[in-house]
């Protein structure tokens, strides 16, 4: 057989060779990652701080196996190689070890157990569905996913936006979400917990900021070719009063444009838009009809159409809008 | 006539046509050559009528490296558009071309390359570990095989004609229906799955049959080596997970040809049920795949180690138990689907329970390493890069079992490189694994090892390089399948680091490829015996080149590795009595049946009805002309027998 004690790369010099590798890709990424948005890592709402601390227990604790694999892997082989100068013990035929095998039956299955444990706690504790623990009284507002953007509607203050979600920090916000199209999945990296938007189910979710700022929100699940245009922001502003003020502004503006059936049919035409558009909302109703365009047959859905036209076709001259030209 | 076919059909996009017409070249050259070299003949009789399952395995495997080069180039365009034009306005690749190419890239990557290189080590391997001369239904086994051919032939020819699909790998609806694809891309994706995944549904079958009743006497079930029992797990999750693939692609099927409405958003349709649906098959198929893999290091390792499998019972009951809970962790696909918490905890545990099973498998082969005697040869290599990735991946994959954790990484980049971490860390890496130590046994030499040291190296780290960014991009927010991005992100420098990750990978395949043809060329220098690597199992205890009846005698076996046993027991060696062997005769209903289901599904896509009609009828006439066959087998006699086996193994024998 070969020898190879006389090699260069003996195993110090790899360790010390790999450590220095790894200690120089992780300056290399922690200098490129400075001043760059790691949502995930750098949660701003109480959710996704809370999954990010699963995130770093989960981590610790599967460390407790991976540290002994990698360890044992690499002396095992190193230190039982063929041709290894040092005498080392030869045992062809033992075939297993009672105890050994009880050891690595047992330790993953005491690890995973304790893991269960905190699944089954976190799960419940994060689940969407649960209003979060709060004394502010909870913000709503009803999302949809369209072909290739995002409605928000916020029913309590008779307005929408288009691409921007404007929530007050320091208040749950409780979403109801839908989807008008293919079936796609509302994310906010720093606030957590995405949710799929499907036609015809209403999702909830409870989200909160703890503080004002700006952060960036996707669609996550692919639904078609403006798939990569579905972003929008999120502004967490100050306090309610500060929504409050401009959702006025809004409803009070007669240029904005209106939003009930009728205008919402024609924005759920499948296109892409850049920037954000507020509506003043004419119909408290839209997210429940959304809902149900999906839930009724055919013929039904006609009827709906047709009622929608009724109920609401008059709207669209109350607010005079023609003194606005085009908004 | 010609229903949806015209010639706007044909695809003009500048890329897709340099594809198309490489890929014609490609086809071009083969014709051309065979017929120069006058080898069409040959090539029917010796190879596409084969039933001789080492031979429809070599076509596997072929097959399966055609479409690994497909797979892989579609990859380094995602990653080129992704680093480079992501974040400009003028791209090559428009967005409905870009979700066309990760479409076909995973479809392919699954359906066509990591099955196919399965499928065929099974052929190759399998018959030979449990000392059997053939599979329980020959015949069957060329249909599975001229099956996924088609299937394979259907996909590429979406690539010119007409479009792929464009809405992922699994074609969640309501994406998936008319409403939204209305085009031939998701028929195309529909029916080359279907007919391969019902040509892997057959084989699966057929496969556990010989398993369970053409083992060697004396083989019992915890006799067999651990490579034939993960191909045991594998199948039966084969014959209870494709029933589901079938049934959903044809349901699927319905809604866009016949206006049902099972997965539709509308008129009663359920868009989740598909979901459900697609999992509860989607997530055994990760473990059909991993399996094999697991099984081929468990054969590997101890022969590298000189030394027996440590734990084979605990082997055993790990795959059992991987493969009874791989059936119940599909919701795991949907924790954000709004399932409430205690069906998410649910699902999440047994994820995580998964992990244990396969923990105690990387324990007993790195105990196997134990006091043995450990070579580092190429095959040796994967297994020692397969851990390491591997294990990385086990962790990241029990993360996202938490539903908490899950509801923030799900469907970001982190999750596809968790995958990509077990599939290539997994199946890849096995496969090339097993490649690397059984390719002498099929051709009497052995690959260059320095070559295959090198691409391994390419491989493991331009996959670290590759796919560590991804985990970061996806704490950055970064979801899957974006064609573009805004630049202000900062997301382009870890792309750009990706790609270049992708390009030492490729790096690596050039050099297996290398490695392949020097091998052959210095096929003399490396020519080696029947048991190069000192070997435990029956596979090696037959000559090379291997007979086609593989097996002169069918000796009974008493021990685990029987061949291990045979070599190192002094007994005296009894005088041989060979009988006359009987081996299935070749036939060409494989070939026609194969390429009657291509033409019955490219009739369906394009809704040519007349010729789906007579395409049907044709394949029940084949059927029933292939029952009418009475010729077909034929013998080797005692002589014959005698003589090869002189021939083969020397005149000493």
């Amino acid at each position: 057989m070969k020898k190879r004690g006389k090699s260069f790369w003996n195993p110090i010099r790899v360790a010390i060779c790999v450590v220095l590798l790894f200690v120089a890709v992780g300056v290399a990424l922690w200098a490129y990652l400075q001043g760059k948005n790691v949502a995930v890592l750098d949660p701003q709402g109480v959710v996704a701080a809370h999954e990010k601390s699963l995130m770093i227990f989960t981590l610790l604790l599967s460390l407790v196996v991976v540290v002994p694999v990698f360890t044992m892997l690499f002396t095992i082989a190193w230190r039982y190689r063929e041709g290894n100068p040092k005498k080392v013990k030869y045992t062809p035929d033992v075939d297993g070890s009672r105890w050994m095998e009880t050891l690595w039956w047992g330790v993953p299955i005491v690890i995973i157990g304790i893991l269960c444990v905190v699944t089954w706690v976190s799960t419940h504790q994060l689940d969407p569905y649960r209003a979060l623990d709060s004394k502010v009284k909870p913000f709503r507002v009803q999302v949809v996913a369209l072909q290739w953007k995002w409605l928000f509607i916020y029913p309590d203050y008779h307005v929408a936006s288009l691409n921007q979600l404007k929530i007050p920090a320091k208040t749950p916000v409780n979403f109801e979400i839908t989807a008008d199209g293919p079936m796609s999945a509302f994310w906010v990296p720093n606030l957590g917990t995405q949710t799929y938007a499907m036609t015809g189910m209403s999702a909830q979710l409870s989200l909160m900021a703890d503080h004002a700022g700006t952060y960036r929100g996707s669609n996550s699940n692919i639904s078609g070719t403006g798939y990569a245009d579905m972003t929008f922001d999120v502004q967490a502003l100050p306090t309610r009063q500060a929504f409050y003020e401009w959702a006025k502004s809004i409803a009070n503006d007669q240029c904005r444009e209106h939003l009930a059936w009728d205008e919402y049919e024609q924005l759920a035409k499948p296109s892409i838009v850049n920037h954000a558009v507020y509506y003043h909302l004419h119909d408290d109703k839209l997210y429940t009809d959304v809902v149900n365009k999906y839930m009724m047959t055919g013929m039904d859905m006609n009827r709906m159409n047709m009622s929608h036209s009724d109920d609401h076709g008059g709207d669209d001259d109350v607010d005079g809008g023609s003194q606005c030209g085009v908004g | 006539m010609w229903g949806r076919l015209g010639l706007d059909a044909i695809q003009t996009n500048p890329v897709t046509l340099g594809a198309v017409v490489g890929a014609l070249v490609g086809v071009l050259a083969v014709v051309v050559g065979l017929t120069y070299f006058k080898k069409w003949s040959w090539l029917w009789r010796e190879w596409l009528t084969s039933l001789d399952p080492k031979k429809i395995g070599v076509m596997y495997i072929v097959v399966a490296f055609i479409m690994l080069l497909r797979g892989l180039a579609d990859a380094a365009m995602l990653r080129a558009q992704q680093a480079v034009f992501a974040t400009g306005p003028h791209s090559p690749i428009s967005p409905d071309m870009f979700q066309q190419v990760f479409t076909a890239h995973g479809t392919i990557m699954i359906f066509f390359v990591a099955m196919g290189i399965i499928f065929g080590i099974i052929n190759l391997i399998m018959p030979l570990q449990i000392g059997a001369r053939d599979v329980a239904f020959p015949l069957l086994n060329a249909i599975s095989f001229w099956l996924f051919a088609a299937g394979m032939v259907l996909i590429n020819v979406s690539l010119g004609l007409g479009e792929f699909a464009a809405a992922g790998w699994l074609a969640y609806p309501p994406l998936s229906e008319l409403a939204y694809s209305p085009g031939t891309g998701i028929d195309y994706w529909i029916w080359s799955l279907q007919i391969a995944g019902i040509g892997s549904l057959l084989s699966g079958v057929n496969f556990l049959v010989t398993i369970f009743t053409m083992r060697r006497p004396g083989m019992t079930l915890m006799k067999m080596p651990v490579f034939v029992w993960s191909v045991v797990g594998s199948l039966l999750l084969v014959a209870f997970a494709f029933p589901i693939l079938t049934a959903t692609l044809a349901m699927l099927a319905l809604d866009r040809t016949l206006g049902m409405h099972f997965f539709t958003a509308d008129m009663g349709g359920n868009p989740m049920m598909y979901i459900n649906l697609i999992w509860a098959w989607g997530h055994p198929e990760v473990y059909i795949l991993v399996l094999p893999a697991f099984g081929i290091f468990s054969e590997i390792v101890p022969v590298f180690s000189r030394k027996k499998l440590f734990g084979y019972k605990s082997m055993v009951w790990a795959i059992i138990a991987i493969m009874l809970l791989s059936f119940t962790v599909w919701l795991h696909h949907f924790f954000t689907m709004g399932a409430g918490a205690d069906v998410n905890a649910f699902f999440g545990i047994m994820t995580m329970v998964i992990a244990i099973p396969t923990g105690v498998k990387v324990f007993n082969w790195i105990f196997t390493m134990y006091r043995g005697r450990v070579s580092f040869t190429t095959p040796m290599l994967w297994f020692m890069g397969f851990v390491t990735t591997f294990t990385l991946g086990g962790v990241t994959g029990v993360l996202m079992a938490v539903p908490g954790i899950d509801f923030q990484v799900h469907n970001s980049l982190f999750l596809v490189a968790h995958f990509h971490n077990m599939i290539i860390g997994g199946v890849v890496f096995g496969a090339f694994a097993g490649f690397a130590y059984w390719f002498p046994k099929f051709t009497g030499f052995r690959l260059h090892e320095g070559l295959g040291k090198i691409a391994f190296w390419c491989w493991l780290i331009g996959f670290l390089v590759a796919f560590i960014p991804l985990y970061i991009l996806g704490f950055m927010g970064a979801v899957r399948r974006l064609d573009h991005y805004d630049p202000s992100l900062g997301w382009q420098g870890l792309f750009i680091v990706a790609g270049v990750g992708v390009m030492i990978i490729l790096i690596g395949v050039l050099f297996q490829v290398l490695q392949l043809a020097y091998s052959i060329w210095k096929r003399k220098e490396l020519a080696v015996g029947p048991d190069p690597w000192d070997a435990r199992t029956l596979e090696w205890s037959t000559s090379t080149p291997i007979p086609e009846y593989n097996f002169a005698t069918l000796d009974a076996v008493h021990t685990r590795d029987a061949f291990w046993t045979m070599k190192h027991s002094h007994k005296e060696k009894k005088s041989v009595k060979y009988e006359p062997i009987h081996v299935p005769k070749n036939t060409g209903f494989g070939v026609y049946i194969g390429a009657i289901a291509f033409v019955i599904g490219f009739a369906i896509i394009w809704h040519i009805w007349w010729l789906m009609a007579v395409g049907f009828m044709a394949l029940i006439a084949t059927v029933v002309a292939s029952t009418q066959r009475e010729d077909t087998e034929k013998t080797f006699s005692v002589h014959q027998i005698t003589a090869t086996e002189a021939k083969l193994w020397g005149t000493d024998v």
